[in-house]
């Protein structure tokens, strides 16, 4: 299990990459499922146009809950690994923001948990963005949505 | 007995406060409701806050104790 906080920008493949080559080594032949999950950042919300973003962390709290939260998954359905890689700071459109990545021996147990920790890592991990508009004005996102499109 | 106790805020409330943090030490410290009124005494506490006290969530009925950190932030938006 991996939770990476990044003040710089974060390549999500190059990090599941690097993170199956160093610590998953040992479950070769036992993996039958990866769920990836990425959530980059957008260039719109709430009928603006954004050009860019600050992310602030509680240090400390934050990993705490991720642990938490990959905890409850583990008890729920069984795992062979979790990573979880978010970034901090300033950010544009298109970087990555976030990387779930869970691996199991079925698919099942893969989507289900991937889900889970997003769902949880969206309602319990102590990050709060700050949007930059177009027009420079800044302000704080109020709250995450149930991350479906609304018209 | 005087308890040494310090609070911490976050994004928005911060901005709201005008500072990160504060360190108390008073004797009318018993929950985390209250460090909120020892440190901010002209200020109600916003509906939708949430609070940890040594980086676990809590409400805000919950006591503290000496030494303890006690943060103080609006609902979370990462991901």
């Amino acid at each position: 299990m991996l939770i990476k906080i990044c003040p710089d920008g974060f390549d999500p493949w190059q990090e599941i990459h690097t993170y199956q080559q160093s610590a998953l080594s040992t479950l070769a032949g036992k993996i039958g499922a990866t769920s990836v999950f990425v959530g980059t950042m957008r260039d719109f919300n709430e009928g603006d146009q954004v050009k860019g973003m600050t992310l602030e962390h509680y240090p400390g709290m934050t990993e705490k809950q991720l642990a938490k939260i990959i905890a409850d998954a583990q008890a729920q359905w069984q795992l062979l690994d979790t990573l979880i890689v978010h970034r901090v700071g300033a950010i544009l459109p298109d970087e990555a923001i976030v990387l779930v990545v869970v691996w199991s021996a079925h698919r099942g147990e893969a989507f289900d948990a991937s889900r889970y920790i997003m769902e949880a890592l969206k309602s319990k991990a102590p990050f709060w963005k700050k949007e930059l508009l177009d027009s420079d004005q800044e302000r704080w996102v109020s709250k995450n949505t149930d991350g479906y499109t609304t018209c | 007995m005087i308890m040494s106790i310090k609070v911490r805020y976050f994004a928005s409330l911060k901005d709201r406060v005008g500072r990160a943090e504060d360190t108390l030490d008073s004797s009318k410290l018993s929950t985390v409701r209250s460090v909120w009124c020892a440190a901010n005494p002209d200020e109600t506490l916003p509906d939708n806050i949430l609070a940890a006290v040594n980086m676990d969530y809590v409400e805000l009925d919950s006591p503290v104790k000496e030494g303890d950190e006690v943060a103080f932030f609006p609902p979370v938006t990462g991901g």
